[in-house]
């Protein structure tokens, strides 16, 4: 019996382990990439690591090719959405779990319905109103539209339907105003999916492909994932310095997610299961 | 109350001033090389105009087009731009372009073919700003091992070498490379039938004329005989690095390659490399109208300004100095009579070949119909079991669909 | 009634951001994908024509639209079972009482999710190099042929489905995950008792209770590679021989490379009817096997 268990248990963290391995073997490859000199990457046999390494990829990333005005277009767009969308949700995700309203169940479950619908859908003329509203190839093209969503919406109305009725009833016969309620009473209950949704929002964000592409045209304005996208064109045989492009737009993203993992874990939980 | 009034007006006042001397900024893209060396000739241009700042940005070819349709599309042309001569028709028919004024550019100087192909219905709307074609740039010394002393003239020539050297070279080496991705060879062998490319007006496809039949079967064939590799471009990873190893004998592309091939091939190899006019059918012949112009959008808030950076860049000497920074060929007659160019061996064959250039086509849709003839050729090359009487028809099929909203723009021009 | 004023104060920014910026592109899409809008009509609106279904009948008769409709049902086809094997089979391991580290597992399994997938897509573009790519020199160091991964036609689109499903097996699997620590004890004891080995109590227990949290996987995975697009943007450009072109991509090209919006907003709807119908076909499934 126990002869079985040991096997058993070796193949089990083994595949873990081999799983594992696929998982993380890519990025740590894109790391180690990043700092050979150019060229040595394409070497045959391909290198693991780096025989001498430097910081020469870096470098050109930043100074030939502009990789911090794109990092911080993308900080300044995902902060600002998180921010916006934060405001937004909350204050809609609580009415329709706690307050009353006209058609406010109605209204809800149109709005469900529309997660179905694939967002490329409205992206073409969601283009031509932009462009009616002179925001094309600005960050307003990029965060306006993303100030309120429906997923973000849910998600704190779930989590708000849990806060106990006879708390926001008490503070309402003490003749508080419903602003002083969400701001003192709800606010501070919902602070768990306050991060969680920060978390996400600002993941996504940063993330965004398709519409940053298709909306901010000027290098200026774009976001890192499109200007990378852009340089992987242009600069198909500079292996190293991709990586290095890479390495910084993910890296942000990863330190926010090994910070915060338990949260966001959770929050993906909730959205999920629930509900 | 009165101080607060004196002191917005003074705020106010300061303003303007500021705004006044604040230098007009105008934006320039520009694709490719040409986009990365014009930057050198700009300090000269803001000094000669303290007023004017040049904001210059480099897209590269692969995403120029789109772009500058999407930057039309959400109003954000730049002010002056570099336009492929070929998609000029289609941003004058968006009435994107402001026209040029005779005074601003004077059009005797320049070679009358190819300010030609800026004019639509009698209005220039871009300036060229250099010429360019395709001919070949072959390996001398390969040719001569295989038993030539001169490059060919007519396309049975030019077979008859391309086998010899198969032979010598074996299976990884090549008589010559014509990446399926670009349609400029195919495109070149075209233009040098009788036939043109589309008919009615240029409202439907003429691809299954028996002229294109015959350069798409010459075309095919380099790849059936095992002349050139049914490669994409992206799949050779430097092609400079090939032609010095000599994987291909003959390459066809355009006057920007001086300059690369002087800068990357070793310094061993350099009196080994020419160009020569494109062999045609039954001798020389033909090859593409190409080139770049300079525009300015109609659009702009800084149209004065922009021309002046369009008048300068026209000059004769900036435009020699431009040549000898990119290889890239002028435009003016005058300055391929400066002793330079006059002794450039690898730009005589050009000089040749420019008598001897036919525009592609002046459709707006031209673009998209060359990208999609690319496509069905590549298709047919990579063995889909195409014949040339069906890929012909089927790049037909496509040109007639993309020309229909021409046709009827064009039927409800001529109603009453 | 001042309640109600005020709860209308708390939805209405977001009421407005969502109908103006998705419910009326949506409707104007739908609008849109019946006329010919094209960059004539955005030069001059007066050039525009309206089409009826002309749009629909024409991509039917496309040849591309069918190959990029194939390609992308390979995708799904062949990517979404693969997808929920593999987190499945994690999530089954990481639950079980002889996982060791689970913590660390956990993360290192998800890391590939919250990677930006444009970074990580160049980064597989290069481990798929076919001279100097690892996978290669992988295969090479077994014995095997190396593959012309992103050249050959028929080996595109797999390539890419190996992309799709590294990048995102670790969030089915946390979803996995809590459903199978939903499942109570009980239930494998009786198992147990009843003579049951470790594969019946899979498949008797377990992927039974599972079946809530199989249906949503289901439905998110299939819905999110059906909106394929990204890494063929950034891997192949569509090629080889437009063997990678998918729906989405497909759309992107004749919207934003050709300005066709009339066509471009027709694909963008046919899509969304697959997806509808995908999505339909498994809620009925899963109701079916519900009343068995």
């Amino acid at each position: 019996m126990k002869g079985t268990s040991r096997t058993q248990w070796l193949l089990a963290n083994g595949v873990l382990v081999l799983l594992a391995f696929f998982a993380l073997f890519p990025l740590l490859w894109m790391l180690s990439v990043s700092f050979m000199q150019p060229g040595e990457a394409s070497s045959l046999p391909p290198p693991l690591l780096p025989r001498s390494a430097t910081l020469a990829n870096y470098h050109e990333l930043f100074e030939r090719a502009g990789m911090g005005r794109y990092l911080a277009n993308s900080l300044l767009v995902a902060t600002a959405i998180t921010f916006l969308s934060l405001v937004f949700n909350l204050a809609a995700g609580y009415a329709f779990a706690k307050l009353r309203f006209a058609g406010r169940d109605r209204i809800f479950q149109t709005m469900l319905a529309a997660l179905v619908i694939p967002a490329q859908v409205a992206m073409i003329p969601l283009f031509l109103i932009m462009k009616w509203l002179h925001l094309v190839n600005s960050y307003g093209g990029v965060i306006v539209p993303a100030m309120a969503t429906v997923f973000g919406i849910f998600l704190v109305r779930q989590y708000a339907r849990s806060i106990p009725n006879e708390l926001l009833e008490a503070a309402r016969i003490d003749g508080a105003g419903e602003w002083r309620i969400f701001a003192t009473i709800v606010l501070p209950l919902l602070k768990p999916i306050v991060v969680t949704l920060a978390i996400f929002t600002f993941l996504a964000s940063w993330n965004d492909f398709m519409w940053p592409l298709i909306v901010l045209s000027d290098q200026a304005w774009q976001t890192a994932p499109v200007a990378l996208a852009g340089l992987s064109r242009e600069h198909v045989q500079d292996n190293e310095l991709m990586m290095a492009g890479s390495v910084v737009t993910v890296l942000p993203v990863l330190l926010l997610f090994l910070a915060l993992q338990r949260h966001y874990l959770e929050g993906l939980l909730l959205g999920s299961v629930k509900g | 109350m009165r101080i607060i009034l004196i002191l917005v007006v003074a705020w106010a006042l300061a303003g303007c001033k500021d705004s006044a001397h604040a230098p007009t900024v105008i934006r320039f893209w520009a694709m490719g090389r040409e986009g990365e060396v014009v930057r050198q000739l700009i300090p000269d241009f803001e000094r000669a105009h303290p007023d004017i700042r040049v904001e210059v940005q480099q897209l590269p070819w692969t995403a120029a087009h789109q772009k500058l349709l999407t930057a039309f599309a959400g109003e954000a042309l730049p002010d002056v731009a570099q336009l492929g001569n070929t998609w000029l028709p289609e941003f004058a028919a968006l009435h994107a372009l402001d026209p040029v004024q005779p005074s601003v550019i004077d059009a005797s100087d320049y070679f009358p073919g190819i300010w030609q192909t800026n004019v639509i219905d009698h209005v220039a709307y871009g300036v060229p700003w250099y010429v360019d074609t395709r001919l070949l740039f072959y390996r001398r010394d390969l040719l001569a091992e295989a038993g030539y002393a001169a490059p060919p003239t007519t396309w049975s020539e030019w077979t008859d070498m391309l086998r010899a050297i198969k032979q010598r070279a074996g299976p990884d080496r090549y008589g010559a490379l014509l990446p399926l991705n670009e349609y400029e060879p195919l495109l070149a062998f075209a233009l040098q039938q009788e036939a043109p490319l589309l008919r009615d007006g240029d409202t439907r496809g003429n691809f299954r004329s028996g002229d294109f039949q015959r350069a798409l079967r010459f075309y095919r064939e380099m790849f059936d005989n095992g002349f050139a590799p049914a490669t994409n471009a992206n799949q050779i990873s430097n092609v400079w690095d090939e032609f010095a190893r000599g994987s291909f004998t003959f390459y066809i592309t355009g006057p920007w390659s001086i300059g690369e091939f002087k800068r990357r091939l070793p310094a061993s190899l350099q009196a080994s490399w020419m160009t020569a006019p494109l062999p045609g059918p039954e001798g020389a012949s033909y090859s593409i109208a190409g080139g770049s112009s300079l525009v300015v959008f109609r659009d702009s808030p800084h149209k004065a300004a922009a021309w002046q950076l369009v008048q300068y860049l026209s000059q004769r000497d900036v435009q020699l100095r431009f040549h000898e920074l990119t290889g890239n060929l002028p435009p003016r007659r005058s300055a391929w009579n400066d002793e330079g160019l006059r002794n450039d061996v690898h730009a005589r064959a050009f000089r040749e070949q420019l008598e001897r250039v036919k525009p592609a086509s002046k459709v707006p849709e031209w673009e998209r119909i060359a990208t999609d003839m690319q496509l069905v050729v590549e298709h047919m090359v990579q063995g889909s079991g195409l014949t040339i009487e069906e890929a012909a028809a089927e790049i037909d099929r496509r040109a007639d669909r993309i020309l229909e909203k021409r046709r009827w723009l064009l039927a409800r021009k001529e109603q009453p | 009634m001042k309640l109600n004023w005020a709860a209308w104060a708390f939805v209405a920014p977001a009421l407005i951001v969502i109908a103006v910026f998705f419910f009326l592109p949506v409707l104007a899409g739908f609008a849109l994908s019946f006329t010919d809008f094209d960059i004539y009509a955005l030069a001059d609106i007066d050039n525009l024509r309206f089409v009826g279904f002309a749009n629909y009948l024409e991509l039917l008769q496309t040849p591309l639209f069918w190959k990029a409709l194939g390609n992308t049902l390979y995708f799904v086809g062949v990517g979404v079972p693969l997808s929920i094997a593999a987190s499945l089979g994690a999530a089954l391991l990481l639950n079980s009482k002889l996982a060791r580290f689970r913590p660390f597992f956990r993360v290192a399994l998800f890391a590939p999710v919250v990677t930006t997938l444009v970074a990580v897509a160049i980064v597989w573009r290069y481990l798929l190099h076919t001279r100097s790519g690892l996978i290669n020199y992988g295969l090479e160091s077994l014995g095997l042929a190396p593959i012309d991964w992103l050249g050959d036609p028929r080996w595109a689109m797999p390539a890419i489905i190996l992309f799709a499903v590294w990048k995102n097996f670790g969030y089915n699997m946390i979803i996995f995950l809590a459903g199978l620590q939903s499942i109570p004890e009980e239930h494998y004891e009786a198992a147990r008792i009843d003579g049951a080995s470790s594969w019946q109590q899979l498949r008797y227990v377990t992927l039974p209770m599972l079946r809530p949290a199989l249906l949503l996987v289901a439905i998110i995975t299939v819905s999110g590679y059906f909106q394929l697009f990204a890494e063929p943007y950034v891997m192949t450009q569509g090629n080889p021989l437009q063997s990678t072109v998918s729906v989405l991509y497909f759309m992107y090209q004749e919207g934003f490379t050709w300005w066709s919006l009339g066509r471009a907003s027709a694909i963008a709807f046919l899509l969304f009817a697959l997806i509808l119908a995908a999505t339909l076909l498994l809620l009925r499934w899963n109701r079916r096997v519900e009343t068995a």
